[in-house]
């Protein structure tokens, strides 16, 4: 039984919008930088990826306080349990018009690959992307009257890994966007995330798949 | 949907706020007071207290240049000490030299890429020297009354040395016989044009060597030079070049080794001068002149090839000159072939304050010879990127010894050895060798040689300094050549770029079939 549930939140929203917008432009500004085209020029491009990544930053510190005074986090704890199906139903079940193999309720919002790759997401690969721009702005930096610099040999290292992460992060855009499309209907998933409504199937035991809450 | 609107607006206004702040925002100003201060402080310049005119000793009626220096020493008593130590008056400095330990360097006993150096020609060459009497037959150096004061402190643009073989005295007679008692009435601190005299000269003419030292500075306007622009500050060279007890700031590494003493952009503009951090930041390795000379010899060309092997050719036995289309002198029998260039954009090397200098008894393993060495790599905390005139050219060199061969290049008289007159180059190099007190092997062929002339002149306006991209970019980089350091928007891993290219094509393409296969089969089911 389909009915329509309230399964994002106003931040949760919010969060989500800015932070693809910061990650594409970003991701702009990034590959302008690493000489990849011309567009808004390579001074305007540094100074603008640095202060979206400021805005970046700031965003995640509250999601971060968000994710754990609302107990979201639990929503990515990873597990193996249909992962195999989720698997199956991406390689072959979605072409035959097979049901999902998990289902979607407010407290389990994402499937067990779902789970995986945003984990992966917010563990690593954005604060490596994090830490290696720190380390690439500011490896040297003025303090009281003269430049400091930390003692790093070679920028080279750093700039290979963010470049690697930046690759990484459009390529994840391109699939998330993508997947998207695979809900009740392809624009379902969207308007869900834009309202923060979205038509989910109710069981009866839909309580008992419910995680403790405190 | 009420409740829906207001997150849905804020989900679609804060990108827009964002992108119209990155539209609007403008490049941050430096604060105008600073540059004021400068102005103020530069600008106050103290009175003469005393009028040389009315002194009864500068009166009488000098009949040697020495005169009038005794004449001076008489009041300076002390100024005369202080000079017998200065490089002007020994043109030779102490210096440690990795490898080389404390060595004495300068015009006296160095190899330079232009005239090649003055042993054997010291009477012509030594017209720019600080005194009186140095010629082939040698100098005390101890002697006070054969310094020249005037050459320096002369404020009527009137005082000459001789040339020819005069040894740097003025003129005896003639229409350039200084008139000392005008000039003593007019002494002062060397202005520009004292400092010019000799150093916008060198090489032979007007910025033949350094190509940003020439006379065009003595009056100038702001896209030359903006701090000795005529109608702004109009600085002179002792603005920068702060003297104190006839002790100069600044060093010129075609003769200097060491880092000391050396006038710097950041003593008047310090080491923050920016106000964009990410700028001040560059300074830990660029040089200010970097960016803030984009091009030299700005108003009249600058050698930058001298090729000796093609000298002493001669049309029915008399030697000749010839010009290219601009008048620019293309060939000398005396010099032999020479390129010229205006506007020139610098090359770029690390450099860390300390430099080498080949010697005439140097054994030469690499080719082309480097007459001097600036030191510095990226990996040198105190090494910064400059830019500098690479002077390139061709000198004779002794295929047995590995030397680079010392010729003579003038003397009075023809038969002496001097190459200038004489037009051979045996008797020139055997003569020049002989002086140089080295063997050579009697054989000699022309091998190529370059020498690095840091640029510190010059300086543009702010908003003719380099951009970003004038680095920063991935073809046509001003920095293309010193490949040591990974640099943003220039340098990139190629295997990386490949592989991540593929991956989002990988993943476009994946999202593309799979798209397309639900589609047509979802198609197939509801037939």
């Amino acid at each position: 039984m389909a009915k329509l549930t309230y399964v994002y939140k106003v931040f949760e929203r919010f969060w989500h919008w800015s932070q693809a917008f910061l990650i594409l432009f970003l991701a702009v500004t990034g590959f302008e930088i690493h000489g990849s085209f011309n567009l808004m020029g390579f001074d305007a491009a540094v100074r603008w990826h640095n202060y979206a990544i400021w805005a970046l930053v700031w965003l995640i510190v509250f999601a971060i306080f968000w994710h754990f005074t609302t107990g979201e986090w639990r929503q990515y704890i990873p597990t193996t349990k249909f992962i195999k199906a989720q698997v199956e139903y991406y390689i072959t079940g979605i072409f035959r018009g097979a049901p999902h193999p998990t289902k979607k309720t407010v407290y389990n919002k994402f499937n067990p690959l779902q789970r995986f790759v945003y984990l992966g997401l917010k563990i690593f690969a954005i604060p490596v992307q994090i830490i290696t721009g720190f380390l690439y702005y500011y490896y040297k930096y003025p303090s009281g009257g003269e430049i400091q610099s930390i003692d790093m040999v070679n920028l080279e290292l750093v700039a290979i890994i963010h470049t690697i992460g930046a690759f990484a992060l459009i390529a994840f855009v391109i699939a998330h966007v993508y997947l998207t499309t695979t809900g009740h209907k392809p624009t379902a998933a969207i308007k869900a995330m834009i309202t923060g409504w979205e038509e989910l199937d109710h069981d009866e035991d839909d309580v008992e798949k419910r995680p403790e809450e405190s | 949907m009420k409740n829906k609107l207001i997150p849905f607006l804020a989900i679609v206004l804060i990108p827009q706020i964002f992108i119209a702040i990155a539209i609007l925002d403008k490049p941050k100003q430096m604060n105008p007071e600073v540059l004021e201060a400068l102005r103020v402080e530069v600008a106050n310049k103290p009175k003469k207290a005393v009028d040389h005119g009315k002194f009864a000793e500068l009166q009488k009626d000098f009949k040697t240049p020495q005169e009038v220096t005794q004449a001076c020493l008489s009041c300076h008593t002390e100024r005369g000490d202080e000079l017998l130590n200065n490089h002007h008056w020994l043109w030779e400095r102490e210096a440690f030299i990795e490898g080389r330990g404390v060595v004495y360097l300068g015009k006296k006993n160095l190899i330079n890429n232009f005239c090649t150096g003055i042993g054997g020609s010291e009477s012509t060459c030594n017209k720019c020297h600080a005194g009186y009497g140095w010629d082939e037959n040698g100098f005390d150096f101890t002697q006070q009354h054969n310094m020249d004061c005037l050459v320096c402190h002369d404020n009527t643009r009137t005082y000459e040395k001789a040339s020819g073989g005069a040894a740097g005295y003025p003129p005896v007679d003639g229409p350039f016989a200084p008139d000392y008692n005008f000039i003593t009435a007019n002494v002062g601190m060397p202005t520009k044009y004292n400092c010019g005299y000799c150093h916008f000269y060198s090489a032979g003419g007007n910025n033949i060597k350094h190509g940003h030292l020439e006379e065009a500075l003595l009056n100038t306007t702001r896209d030359v030079d903006v701090h000795m622009n005529r109608e702004g500050m109009d600085m002179s060279c002792t603005d920068c070049h702060k003297t104190q007890n006839h002790v100069m700031l600044g060093r010129y590494y075609g003769t200097a080794s060491n880092d000391y003493n050396r006038a710097t952009c950041t003593q008047c503009h310090g080491v923050k001068p920016h106000a964009v951090g990410k700028l001040n930041e560059h300074t830990v390795k660029v040089a200010c002149q970097t960016c803030h000379i984009p091009t030299y010899a700005k108003v009249n060309p600058t050698k930058i090839y001298w090729d000796w092997s093609t000298a002493c050719d001669l049309q029915d036995g008399r030697p000749y000159e010839m010009m290219d289309s601009t008048g620019r002198i293309s060939y000398q029998s005396i010099k032999g072939t020479a390129y010229w260039e205006s506007n020139v954009e610098p090359e770029y090397v690390w450099f860390n304050g300390q430099a080498d200098h080949m010697l005439a008894s140097d054994s030469i393993t690499e080719f082309p010879v480097k007459i001097n060495t600036l030191f510095g790599d990226y990996y040198d905390p105190k090494a910064q990127i400059w830019p500098v005139k690479i002077h390139r050219g061709k000198q004779p060199f002794d295929p047995n010894y590995h030397r680079v061969l010392k010729a003579k290049l003038w003397d009075k008289e023809p038969g002496k050895g001097g190459l200038w007159v004489d037009f051979n180059w045996e008797t020139s190099l055997t003569e020049g060798m002989r002086i140089a007190g080295l063997p050579w092997s009697g054989e000699w062929e022309f091998v190529e040689t370059e020498m690095y002339l840091p640029i510190s002149h010059m300086v543009s306006p702010k908003e003719m300094a380099l951009g970003c991209t004038d680095c920063h970019t991935r073809e046509g980089s001003r920095l293309e050549n010193l490949t040591d350091f990974y640099m943003p928007g220039r340098d990139r891993n190629a295997t990386v770029d490949i592989i991540g290219i593929l991956l989002i094509l990988g993943t476009l393409g994946g999202v593309l079939l799979h798209g397309t296969l639900r589609i047509v089969m979802a198609r197939k089911r509801n037939q």
